[in-house]
């Protein structure tokens, strides 16, 4: 089976990679790229682990074709800490300790982003649907959601001042 | 599935001639995907119809709606033109998976799936929504109802898929509604799921409805009794515990972890009489 040539955009680098066919975006990004940020969890679109951007859009990894990826936007959780600093979420996710094994972590911030990027002042409840497709299984959803509305907070303010 | 073929056509003809030779149609993939990883279904190449000239889009033509097949479901919940025009094929559509899955997921992968508890198909049946199917012959304007026959089976034949979705003109006094049951309150596959089409007169009279129930059988089922127990009546109790009768009478379901034959069948009409009261306040407003 022949190998296609990819040119995407990720985290803003123009990258070019060869993948197979049917092989998912999810594994290009983690074998071709050594992206390793995203995760597998279930890989039917389910736990929301391997979630990125592609055009500005929130999807699941797993669930899209590498060939798709040809000329697009894509943004995983290795471009969400800017110059050495963790983005506003990644340290509330630490200060409300909103992770424990971490597994599904980079999927929840990405999700996370994508909310705050088009909603800067989402209710509880709309974070929560939002997020209903990140799945954790071990710290549970309290915390990760008080660490997106702390952030949230930080964010309107940090835009006001 | 990494060994899997994978063709992008841009045009109508191309589509059909990969997906003539044995392709597999894909638009977002977030069921062909999973069924092709766990070998539900046998190896084939892939034809993403997404850079499919026309397959894309939300646009208005003739007082009516057209809505390309691969058309992520998000996009429907953002086009403020169609969320006034049909609420409740919008609400059928924002309830297929997750944020993620919203952005990939298309109402023709959803209808194409065949799945009984797909979530906009109710909707877009009680709409009187039509496809318009693409294949070797050239393109045919088939009724929505018309394409699924069976679980996981439709009556697409070899080198066809679904081009266009289409909607009506919209008389005055008329809305629709989507609702479903599910065990919880996200990320779950319907229990039942009802969609209500209704048209008022302008005394607030009922002059035509529709009224489709999902995951009560294996296709969506129109409740072939809605019209005599809802037209020519105001909204009342009374004609609410009719069409609640309709609505369990044509009810075939199976029972499974989500529900009792006996639940589906209960919750499906009760489904019904709240979807059609929605529908109803609607085009009450619109008068």
């Amino acid at each position: 089976m022949s190998k296609v040539h990819i040119r995407a955009r990720v985290n803003g680098d123009p990258v070019e990679f060869l993948a197979e066919q049917g092989m998912t975006l999810l594994d290009a990004l983690r074998d071709e790229l050594g992206l390793t940020g995203a995760k597998e969890g279930c890989g039917s679109g389910d736990c929301g682990a391997c979630s990125i951007m592609v055009d500005e859009r929130l999807v699941c990894s797993c669930l899209m074709l590498a060939p798709e990826a040809e000329g697009r936007r894509i943004e995983t959780i290795e471009g969400m800490a800017r110059d050495g600093g963790l983005h506003p979420l990644q340290r509330k996710f630490l200060e409300h300790a909103a992770l424990q094994c971490g597994f599904c972590t980079p999927g929840l911030l990405v999700a996370a982003k994508a909310l705050l990027d088009q909603n800067p002042d989402p209710t509880e409840t709309e974070t929560r649907f939002w997020l209903a497709g990140n799945l954790c299984r071990c710290t549970g959803y309290d915390k990760v959601i008080r660490a997106v509305m702390d952030a949230a907070a930080e964010l309107r303010q940090a835009h006001s001042a | 599935m990494s060994q899997l073929q994978y063709y992008a056509p841009g045009s109508v003809e191309d589509a059909v001639k990969a997906l003539g030779a044995g392709g597999r149609a894909m638009s977002g993939g977030t069921d062909l995907l999973v069924q092709l990883r766990a070998g539900r279904l046998p190896p084939g190449p892939i034809v993403d119809l997404k850079n499919v000239a026309g397959t894309q889009g939300i646009r208005q033509e003739n007082g009516g709606w057209i809505i390309g097949a691969a058309t992520p479901a998000a996009l429907l919940g953002e086009h403020a033109g169609l969320v006034a025009a049909w609420p409740g094929v919008v609400e059928g559509a924002g309830l297929i998976g997750s944020t993620q899955i919203q952005n990939r997921a298309s109402l023709a992968g959803n209808l194409c799936n065949a799945s009984p508890a797909a979530d906009s198909v109710p909707a877009l049946i009680a709409a009187r929504a039509t496809c318009i199917v693409a294949g070797p012959g050239g393109r045919r304007e088939v009724p929505v109802q018309a394409i699924v026959t069976g679980v996981g089976k439709t009556s697409l034949g070899p080198g066809e898929f679904v081009l266009e979705i289409r909607l009506p003109p919209r008389p005055p006094r008329a809305a629709d509604a989507y609702l479903r049951a599910i065990p919880r309150t996200e990320m779950d596959i319907a229990v039942a799921g009802a969609g209500a089409d209704i048209v008022l007169d302008e005394a607030g009279v009922c002059q035509d409805v529709r009224v489709v129930l999902g995951a009560v059988a294996p296709t969506a089922v129109i409740v072939a009794g809605a019209s005599a127990a809802l037209v020519g009546f105001r909204l009342d109790e009374a004609a609410l515990e009719r069409l609640d009768s309709a609505a369990q009478v044509v009810c075939r379901p199976i029972s499974d972890k989500r529900g009792t034959v006996e639940y589906r069948t209960r919750i499906a009409g009760v489904l019904a009489r709240r979807a059609v009261a929605i529908a109803w306040e609607r085009a009450e407003k619109r008068a």
